[in-house]
């Protein structure tokens, strides 16, 4: 017979960090699918070259620093899904996989592990091979290709180290018509052009691998949102203050400006918002910071869309507020109760 | 006011929305109202507080009546049994005593006497562990086998002559003490300052804790002593209203009580929320009156003042016969516990004769809990007697130890403890704090000091972080460090 002593409280929720973060995998497993579906052999090898890449790095870090193996909570497979989904469809494996790396060393092991790092991981990974390789992160591939199952875009299968192989002969060989490898922002842009909403909501348009549908990764977030293993207020603040100022935007400075729909379908801004600002470990925990941290990704996202040089903006405006969490933290504390004035 | 009031006419005060008996409680059955609407409304007005947690309940002898257990061969009275100064004793070694018998005097206001729960022959006054398991001084009583459940110690008095003061005195004299867990003297409480003039006593039914029943059946066993105990508390502390907080989950007792209400609606029944940690003063203040009480304040600021259902029951007793507080409702209950109810035990008893009695022999690796699972304390040896604030005793077992203590992980600042936090603090941030032991910080920017250990936090942290046992160290280390 023996006494076990243990502090109260001595019931708990039976939650755990691995629960939460093995359910945010099960919700991109969908959207894993369907860019399979899209893209066929070549999406199905970066989703598993930047998830192996990723637990490889981790283990290796785990390996280094001597804990405790942390394959297990999840997170680093997270990562590698999450990196995978935002890169292009013909990116090739090798940069997928130093993209891998650079998430999970860069992005989370140097800081110390799972909760220590101040910025998204997979976002870092994108940042380091956007600009690493400039060029093929911005060479999307058309979808539904007749051979996708059967066989690569030839690009996917660049040879480590080297210059990734051109794809032009190869889309006009299959013949895809009215391909422009351009993504939605891009055409509008450059040309002004208004992608219709059906072909931004079924993937046909060029996109990373994972966010072409945003209707699919809306069912996704809302099952997260459902089971209370994500925070609802971070994508209602980022889409909500995106879509506001859009359409102010649209309002007040006319044609000149895309419509909202685009804005709101296009370019990673679902990805972003369901998924990557709602990373735990890098948004704040106050409720006031938490609605800031969402306005305020939302709002840098349209910024650098409309004024800066790149037509995306998601990424580096989660990483802007990412940075910003902690602060926001500290100056947005939560209201004590009974606080006098 | 515009909350759901029930008083004995069944009228909502105030409400006119809410046909009478209320409809958002189901009631006995037929009785439910068929205003589905009005029902839903009114179900959303319950009183509340914010944030919070919903633990199961598992209050598993609900229907069963409070019993009672033998009396043990051996009890231990720590003289420390309330918050305050500890008991003087006036028996000697070897002296006899009978049930009921003042044993031990109280020393000075903040105080409370003992009184021999059983009939018996005192064996020793010495240092016996307290119920924080500290080695205090004790009085040990060895009990007559042919010892009576008859009080025989006792004098009757006439309670409605008596002025504020003199039943102020008499509530000291029979040894009341909060029975909610805090054992703080009644009578210290009941008796405000005279500059804090208070006008309403809050009564708290709530028993927000898991597996805990000893309040929800003395409710439902003894409602006319309540309402005895609620006006002599009311005269006591010259409040002119009084105000029944329940939890909506406990409809019977809410409908055994209704009827004793008086029809001038000086004392009313609310139901409120059933939600951890509902009982906690602060909560059922802001949940029955929509108040908050100051940061750092006292409920006698707002002019309330807060009693738990059973002291009120217990006082109604025990006051008109002149008996001392000798016994206690307890609640058995856990996967370790083979009997689990509710029973009637003597002060001084010992852990270890009520597992004897009632654990479960099988159960190897286990923990001894004393009041409930949120908030109550592990005994560390079974010579722990139940004392005034004991209300659970709770056996859980090495399956439900081990979910919580295997594994723990980093902050991953999923903000599920700021979303719990009844107090509104950032338990995350304070737990990162105190790893780094930035103590100061902690109270100085993050009120440490708001934090009543509730457990919340720690309750829904996903990385199991022990961050109430974090709090309560700090709190420990800035008190000690305080120069004197």
């Amino acid at each position: 017979m023996s006494m076990q002593l243990r502090a109260s409280p001595h019931l708990h929720s039976g939650r755990d960090v691995p629960t939460i973060m093995r359910h945010v995998v099960y919700a991109l497993l969908p959207v894993c699918a369907f860019s399979i579906w899209q893209y066929g052999l070549s999406s199905l090898a970066l989703i598993v070259t930047v998830t192996l890449s990723c637990l490889a790095a981790e283990r290796i870090s785990n390996k280094m620093s001597g804990t405790v193996n942390t394959l297990s909570d999840w997170s680093a497979t997270i990562t590698g899904v999450l990196l995978a989904l935002t890169l292009p469809p013909a990116f090739p494996l090798w940069m997928g996989a130093v993209a891998g790396f650079a998430a999970v060393w860069l992005g989370k092991s140097l800081f110390g592990g799972l909760g220590h790092n101040p910025f998204n991981p997979a976002l870092v990974g994108r940042a380091f091979v956007q600009a690493a390789f400039p060029t093929a992160i911005t060479t999307w591939a058309p979808a539904f290709t007749p051979q996708r199952f059967v066989e690569f875009i030839p690009s996917s299968l660049t040879l480590p180290l080297m210059q990734p192989n051109d794809i032009t002969t190869w889309v006009s060989a299959n013949m895809v018509d009215g391909f422009t490898g351009a993504t939605p922002l891009a055409r509008w842009k450059f040309e002004h052009f208004v992608y219709p909403v059906e072909d931004m909501i079924t993937g046909a348009a060029s996109a990373s691998t994972g966010e072409t549908s945003a209707l699919l990764l809306l069912v996704c977030g809302l099952y997260l949102i459902a089971r209370k293993f994500m925070d609802w207020r971070i994508p209602v603040a980022v889409v909500g203050s995106a879509l506001l100022l859009a359409l102010a935007f649209r309002l007040f400075g006319g044609d000149e400006y895309p419509p909202a729909h685009l804005v709101l379908l296009s370019g990673g801004l679902m990805l972003g918002a369901l998924f990557m600002a709602t990373d735990m470990a890098t948004s704040p925990v106050s409720p006031r910071a938490i609605w800031a941290y969402g306005a305020i990704i939302g709002t840098v996202t349209i910024l650098i869309r409309y004024f800066g040089g790149l037509t995306e903006g998601v990424m580096y405006a989660i990483l802007f507020g990412n940075a910003l969490a902690p602060l926001l933290d500290k100056y947005l504390q939560p209201k004590v109760f009974g606080a006098r004035k | 006011m515009d909350r759901p009031v029930y008083s004995e006419a069944g009228s909502a005060k105030g409400f006119s929305l809410l046909p009478a008996p209320p409809a958002h409680l189901p009631l006995a059955e037929g009785s439910k109202s068929s205003h589905g609407l009005v029902s839903l409304f009114s179900s959303w007005r319950r009183g509340s507080f914010q944030r919070g947690v919903h633990p199961a309940p598992h209050k598993g002898t609900l229907d069963q009546p409070i019993k009672r257990m033998p009396f043990p061969r051996k009890l231990v009275l720590p003289l420390a049994q309330h918050i305050g100064k500890p008991s003087v004793p006036l028996v000697g070694v070897g002296e006899e005593v009978a049930r009921g018998q003042l044993i031990a005097r109280c020393d000075g206001a903040v105080s409370a006497p003992i009184h021999a729960p059983a009939d018996g022959v005192i064996e020793a006054i010495t240092p016996r562990p307290n119920t924080r398991g500290a080695w205090t001084d004790a009085i040990v009583l060895r009990v007559y086998e042919a010892s009576t459940q008859e009080v025989r110690c006792n004098l009757p008095q006439d309670v409605d002559s008596m002025d504020p003061a003199q039943l102020i005195t008499a509530i000291q004299q029979i040894g009341m003490v909060g029975l909610g867990g805090a054992a703080f003297p009644s009578h210290a409480k009941l008796n405000a300052p005279a500059d804090k003039q208070v006008h309403t006593l809050i009564v708290n039914g709530c028993e927000c804790e898991p597996y805990l029943t000893c309040d929800y059946k003395l409710m439902r066993e003894w409602p006319q002593e309540l309402m005895a105990g609620i006006r002599i508390a009311m005269r006591a502390s010259g409040t002119a209203r009084a105000i029944i907080g329940v939890e909506d989950n406990k409809l019977d007792a809410i409908k055994i009580i209704r009827p004793h209400l008086p029809s001038d609606g000086s004392i009313t029944l609310q139901a409120v929320a059933t939600k951890y940690p509902q009982g906690a003063e602060k909560m059922l203040i802001k949940s029955l009156l929509g108040l908050d009480v100051p940061n750092g304040g006292l409920p006698s600021q707002l002019g309330l003042v807060v009693h738990n259902v059973g002291t009120l029951a217990l006082l109604g007793r025990l006051l008109p016969q002149g008996q001392g507080l000798i016994e206690r409702v307890v609640t058995l209950a856990g996967p370790g516990i083979k009997k689990p109810g509710d029973y009637w035990i003597p002060f001084g008893t010992t852990l270890r004769s009520i597992l004897d009695w009632a654990g479960d022999p099988d159960c190897k690796e286990r923990e001894v809990i004393l009041g409930g699972p949120m908030m109550g304390s592990a005994a560390s040896t079974l010579d722990i007697p139940v004392s005034k604030g004991t209300s659970g005793i709770l056996v859980f077992d090495k399956r439900m130890l081990e979910p919580i203590t295997k594994q723990s992980w980093a902050c991953i600042h999923c903000s599920e403890c700021v979303n719990a936090c009844p107090m509104g603090l950032n338990p995350s941030q304070l737990g990162m704090l105190s790893a780094k032991l930035a103590f100061d910080e902690m109270a100085e920017h993050y009120h440490l000091g708001d934090c009543f250990e509730c457990g919340c936090c720690s309750y829904v942290c996903p990385s199991h972080i022990p961050l109430v046992q974090q709090f309560r160290a700090a709190k420990a280390f800035l008190r000690e460090r305080k120069p004197l």
